[in-house]
């Protein structure tokens, strides 16, 4: 089938490899021998359902998770032997807002910079870019708890890329924010991606898939589908991305999937 | 280093912003030191005693008297036996009947020994032995009243018994409080450290701070001091505070080296710490942390000799006690503050609780994982 020749990416060296990659909680398995591999500088949308697996793979790739089996190469680094080192090149938003609340916008960005190994310095300039760049002057002193939850989404956006990790990982980034917030969300994913930062990003509206340059249909922890947007449309005979993921999940269920999250 | 310091930072930025944090810090030990010092005192101060006076004569008015005319007795007095006094004692109106038996005087004037009873409320047996204790000795020093005033003119008559008479070293007034305060404080210090560093660290899992800090490459040997220090800090403050009330509240004296008993506490706090954290390490709520709390705090406080003496437990809970860091403070505190004793002296449990330290500290490193 066409579309498994896109699980490899043609040219330059792959930023992430990923090879027979298994996570079972018991005896649920929540991703499936999954092999894929992601170019620098991509924006790779993972698609799928609640339970999908989507967040059980990112957080493996991360080094959150432990992997039951197979291997995988991120960042230039074995996930398996050294998920430490894979840290320092990868930034990662997690799905459920994570920056410390009861700090304000300008002690968080200084408290990850300096875990990041930044000096006082660096965490001060990047910290003052990033606030210049969201327009933040005003709100830079004030607790994060206190700011609505689009701005946090873009602050926690912002310090997961303070340190230029190069690959970043955004975990369901705009669930729950209005309309206006997630298109300004996404162009500033556009924009970094543009400066040559590799984004892995899982998400359940469809629509946002149209913004990645490939997107893998996840469902009940395999890939059913993984190509460019406009390929996956042809292929599947479907107007948008919507109707696609319905043709998926039916073609595999023969019903709607069931939805657990491990 | 540097990361240990950032962690440290936020930490105590947090520790204050938190609002709850100061009254914990200052106003829980002055009430605690007030209300527990006083509320658990082992003296007996007031004692309910009804006198059964079936003699009514002037003896028997005399001993009565004399008892009532000590501050700690509350003493009524009816004249017959019956189910007056039992009521009383059922309904908690008195703590002991004391039977003067008809014909007291007469046998006394005749030298036969007259047997007075006392029956007493022993649901609270060390209560009871105690009230029992002053009440015979007041009676007997009634009779050696009696009997010398009765025989002052012959001197050879008299019996000359062999009295011991004993000194309380250490704490000469036998002082309750300055016994309980030191228990105190060991508290305190213990809660400060043991239960706040590791709330914090569940607290971060339950909010899901955490996980970012787990994606950071911070290693763990960074994070856990880093989690510690604050806390270690704030308990060492917080025996100070706790030293400082208990001299102006209770002139608690502080006989040995304040330094010695500062570097005791230093290493003893890295122990429950050690404790604390490796508990955190397993649990994944503050809910399931608490009652493990619950189940260590209260096994080992009780052991710890608190309230009853170690030496009276039998062999193998005096065993269990060899891994209750809370005994060893517990000792320790006491020598240092009630007896003076110096570096010397406290030394075998200054190397155990070293050992402890630095076996539960890498315990709750080791079982930190990054990674689920």
């Amino acid at each position: 089938m066409s579309v498994d020749r896109q699980n490899s990416v043609a040219g330059s060296d792959p930023v992430v490899q990923v090879r027979n990659l298994t996570k079972r909680f018991g005896h649920f398995t929540a991703v499936n021998n999954l092999s894929f591999e992601i170019a620098k500088g991509e924006i790779f949308g993972l698609l799928g359902a609640n339970g999908a697996g989507k967040t059980t793979l990112i957080k493996m790739l991360c080094g959150l998770s432990r992997p039951t089996a197979g291997m995988a190469n991120v960042a230039g680094y074995n996930l398996i032997t050294q998920p430490e080192m894979i840290k320092r090149r990868i930034g990662y938003m997690s799905q459920k807002f994570s920056l410390y609340e009861d700090l304000t916008v300008q002690e968080n960005i200084r408290f990850f910079g300096g875990i990041y190994g930044l000096s006082k310095r660096e965490a001060i300039d990047a910290g003052n870019i990033m606030i210049g760049r969201l327009g933040l002057e005003k709100m830079k002193n004030r607790l994060i708890g206190s700011l609505p939850l689009g701005w946090k989404q873009k602050i926690a956006f912002s310090v997961a890329i303070l340190h230029h990790p190069g690959l970043i990982f955004l975990d369901e980034p705009t669930s729950g924010v209005d309309p206006v917030t997630r298109r300004q969300f996404w162009e500033m994913i556009l924009e970094t991606a543009g400066r040559g930062y590799t984004i892995i990003v899982t998400t359940h509206y469809m629509d946002e898939a149209e913004y990645c340059n490939r997107v893998a249909v996840m469902v009940e922890g395999n890939i059913a589908a993984l190509d460019s947007p406009e390929n996956l449309q042809r292929h599947y005979h479907v107007a948008n991305m919507e109707d696609l993921f319905w043709k998926l999940t039916r073609e595999i269920n023969g019903s709607v999937t069931k939805s657990i999250q491990p | 280093m540097r990361t240990i310091l950032i962690i440290i930072r936020k930490e105590f930025k947090q520790i204050f912003r938190n609002r709850m944090m100061l009254p914990i810090i200052f106003i829980a030990p002055i009430v605690e030191m007030l209300v527990l010092v006083y509320a658990a005192t082992m003296e007996v101060k007031h004692i309910d005693l009804l006198v059964v006076d079936s003699d009514q004569s002037v003896y028997s008015r005399q001993l009565i008297s004399k008892l009532a005319g000590l501050k700690m007795y509350h003493v009524s007095v009816i004249p017959v036996a019956g189910r007056e006094a039992d009521a009383r004692l059922l309904g908690n109106k008195a703590d002991a009947v004391l039977e003067i038996p008809p014909k007291f005087e007469q046998s006394l004037v005749r030298g036969l020994n007259p047997v007075l009873q006392l029956r007493l409320d022993a649901v609270n047996g060390m209560a009871a032995g105690i009230i029992n204790g002053y009440t015979r000795r007041i009676v007997m020093d009634f009779q050696r009243k009696w009997q010398m005033n009765f025989t002052a003119t012959d001197t050879h008559g008299k019996i000359m018994r062999i009295s011991v008479v004993p000194r309380y070293w250490y704490n000469s007034e036998l002082n309750y409080k300055h016994y309980m305060l030191p228990g105190i404080l060991v508290i305190l210090v213990t809660i400060m450290g043991m239960f706040l560093s590791a709330i914090n660290l569940v607290r971060e899992k339950e909010i899901g701070t955490i996980e970012q800090i787990n994606v950071t490459p911070i290693r763990r040997y960074h994070f856990i001091p880093g989690k510690l220090i604050p806390f270690w800090i704030i308990a060492l403050g917080e025996l100070a505070f706790g030293l400082t009330i208990g001299w102006i509240l209770f002139r608690v004296p502080v006989r040995g080296s304040l330094l010695l008993l500062f570097g005791f506490t230093s290493v003893y706090l890295l122990s429950v710490m050690g404790i604390g954290l490796f508990l955190a390490t397993i649990a994944r709520t503050q809910q399931q942390l608490m009652f493990m709390f619950f189940f260590f705090m209260l096994t080992f406080l009780l052991m710890s000799g608190l309230f009853t003496p170690v030496e009276s437990m039998p062999a193998w809970a005096q065993m269990v006690n060899r891994i209750n860091p809370f005994a060893y403070f517990m000792r320790v505190i006491r020598m240092i503050l009630l007896k003076g004793s110096g570096f010397r002296d406290i030394l075998p449990e200054f190397t155990s609780i070293s050992v402890y330290a630095v076996i539960m500290f890498s315990l709750a490193v080791w079982r930190y994982r990054k990674t689920t």
